[in-house]
């Protein structure tokens, strides 16, 4: 291994330990700049939960509050809504009918209204593609963007459709349904950001 | 010559190679004669360059990066500041990042049609490649910080772009925003990055271009490599000194140029709401996205093709694909030669129609999205995409024209 009185081998072994070292440095100065653009612990902090009264609130309306910095959507559908959204020839043109994927909403959300009273909806108004807010359009008529429109949202950033439960349709580009968040109902008080018992 | 420089040069030269290095890449750079106007585009877009710098430096000064702060500090700038000032700087900024995308499309285009990528100009092109990359970041980030509505739902779009990643996509987009969605953290961050990060990486890269391109010189109409005839003194015979010659030969194209600038600056600083978009206009809500959500034009080609694809990861895959095919362009071309001149009817049709679908993409990128935009969406990006797919075949199989050894009087 020595050649011309310089030990290649023991060269060579020098270089790969220095370079490790450098290496196992650099990675330990990166690592608080990289920390430092993880939420902060005051950003993990605030989210506290909101209670909202929807007493006043009429069948086939919509109230958005503001949780988390995120709208949510509180609506109170009508029989007509809460009928047409269960029949089958609709449910075909849903992705996620049932609401298998469980990462959208909690358990006394999984059925098919999604929620836990039959006629009041909460979802969370951000679009489950690239995080827009999906509009209210309740009405059934036919809309540019889809011809057989039974009324839902709508999101004006690529498209997306979604039924008066929050479920995606087939062919737009959102994956999943909208999200349930955690939520309770006392009496006319909502309070989003806590479990229901 | 080094008897007629003055001392004080002489006293220079010796501890700094001023006089060697202004030779080098100035009066010593030989550029082909047979360059024409769309030569101008990389000096424009360094001019570009430097009046974004010189306006940004400005605007920092007035701007706050805070979320309850921004909006008003922006607007307020434009109103307040003595004789007007504040407007045309802000303006010659926003107005100014549309022109620098413009004259480096036009600079791109100019490469695509002369082959300016070819052997031995790979690097030259990755080099250009990555400032545009850069730009695309500064120019995004840069939109975010007047906080108005298209700020916020911009950045809460191409955010997301990043949660279509399998896995990782969520916990990266939180490490992006800094928070469990966009607020005044992801704002401060953005403004570092925008005003010292990218510019930093940016100019640098700039760098890298020129430097690129004075080792290997410029590319020419022709596509004829200049280096092949060369005089007694080592120097190519249908080169010209670039200084004085070409700089002032672009001089009366820089003032068109300009004069263009102005016009736009003084009477359509919004650009019809291309460049800065109406809903900008208003301060952020987050709990409210507009109605009609766009890009700014320059990045409307990528934003279509992801709109097209009925699948959020595919649609991001799709656009991520746009954009890295353009960097390895030059192992695209199998042809033998440089220029669309002498290549055949396949790759002239070919170059037209690329530029064809990518305006046409661009435009729809503004549009809203029904079902005839979505269609044809998809099928310019279809001919986007065969643009490049397809280049190592037909490249290839045409017949092309011979290249002359002289540059043509």
């Amino acid at each position: 291994m020595t050649q011309d009185g310089v030990n290649q081998g023991r060269r060579r072994f020098l270089y790969i330990a220095a370079g490790a070292m450098g290496a196992a440095g650099a990675v330990g100065v990166a690592t608080p700049f990289v920390k430092s653009w993880y939420p902060s612990e005051k950003a993990k902090a605030v989210g506290a939960p909101v209670s909202v009264d929807i007493g006043t609130l009429e069948a086939g309306e919509i109230r958005t509050v503001e949780w988390r910095g995120k709208p949510i959507f509180v609506v109170r559908r009508t029989e007509t809504m809460i009928e047409n959204l269960q029949q089958d020839a609709f449910m075909s043109r849903l992705s996620d009918p049932q609401s298998e994927v469980a990462s959208q909403q909690p358990e006394y959300a999984q059925n098919i209204l999604r929620s836990l009273s039959d006629d009041l909806l909460v979802l969370e108004g951000v679009c489950t593609h690239l995080g827009c807010s999906p509009q209210f359009r309740p009405e059934v008529e036919p809309q540019p963007f889809d011809e057989n429109w039974m009324g839902g949202f709508f999101c004006p950033c690529h498209g997306s459709r979604f039924d008066l439960a929050g479920r995606v349709f087939r062919g737009v580009p959102a994956p999943t349904n909208l999200v349930v968040p955690p939520h309770r109902i006392d009496g006319t008080v909502l309070t989003v950001g806590e479990e229901a018992a | 010559m080094s008897t007629s420089k003055p001392a004080v040069m002489q006293w220079i030269d010796r501890r700094l190679p001023v006089t060697s290095a202004y030779e080098k890449h100035m009066s010593k750079y030989y550029a082909p004669k047979n360059l024409n106007w769309w030569y101008v585009f990389g000096l424009l877009a360094m001019l570009m360059l430097v009046n974004q710098i010189l306006t940004g430096i400005w605007l920092t000064m007035i701007y706050v990066p805070s979320t309850a702060e921004a909006f008003h500090a922006v607007e307020a700038g434009m109103r307040d500041l003595a004789g007007g000032s504040g407007w045309i700087i802000r303006y010659m900024h926003s107005t100014g990042a549309s022109f620098f995308f413009i004259v480096v499309y036009l600079h791109m285009f100019r490469g695509i049609m002369y082959g300016s990528y070819q052997k031995p100009r790979e690097l030259i092109w990755v080099f250009g490649m990555f400032v545009y990359l850069a730009m695309m970041a500064e120019g995004f980030m840069g939109y975010v910080l007047p906080w108005g509505q298209m700020s916020y739902w911009g950045a809460q779009v191409i955010i997301s772009l990043f949660g279509a990643i399998p896995v990782i996509g969520d916990g990266l987009t939180e490490w992006i925003r800094g928070d469990f969605l966009i607020s005044g953290i992801t704002l401060n961050r953005f403004f570092a990055l925008h005003v010292i990060a990218v510019p930093l990486v940016l100019v640098l890269l700039v760098v890298l271009h020129v430097l690129a391109l004075h080792e290997v010189g410029s590319n020419n109409p022709d596509g004829i490599d200049i280096k092949k005839h060369m005089d007694d003194k080592g120097r190519p015979l249908d080169g010209i000194p670039f200084h004085p010659y070409f700089t002032i030969g672009k001089l009366p194209m820089i003032i068109i140029f300009l004069f263009v600038f102005c016009g736009v600056l003084f009477f359509f600083p919004e650009g019809g709401g291309y460049f800065l978009e109406h809903a900008n206009f208003e301060a952020a809500n987050p709990l409210k996205t507009p109605e009609h959500i766009a890009p700014t034009w320059y990045y409307g080609a990528f934003y279509s093709i992801l709109r097209a694809v009925p699948d959020k990861l595919l649609g991001v895959v799709a656009m991520g694909a746009a954009i890295a095919l353009l960097f390895i362009l030059p192992w695209l071309d199998r042809s033998p030669v440089r220029s669309w001149r002498y290549k055949g009817w396949y790759s002239k049709i070919a170059v037209i129609l690329f530029a064809l679908s990518f305006i046409a993409l661009s435009a729809l990128g503004g549009m809203e999205a029904d079902v005839k935009n979505t269609w044809l969406a998809r099928f310019f990006a279809v001919i986007y995409f065969a643009f490049f797919l397809l280049m190592p075949f037909y490249t290839r199989w045409e017949s092309t024209k011979p290249v002359p050894e002289r540059v043509p009087e």
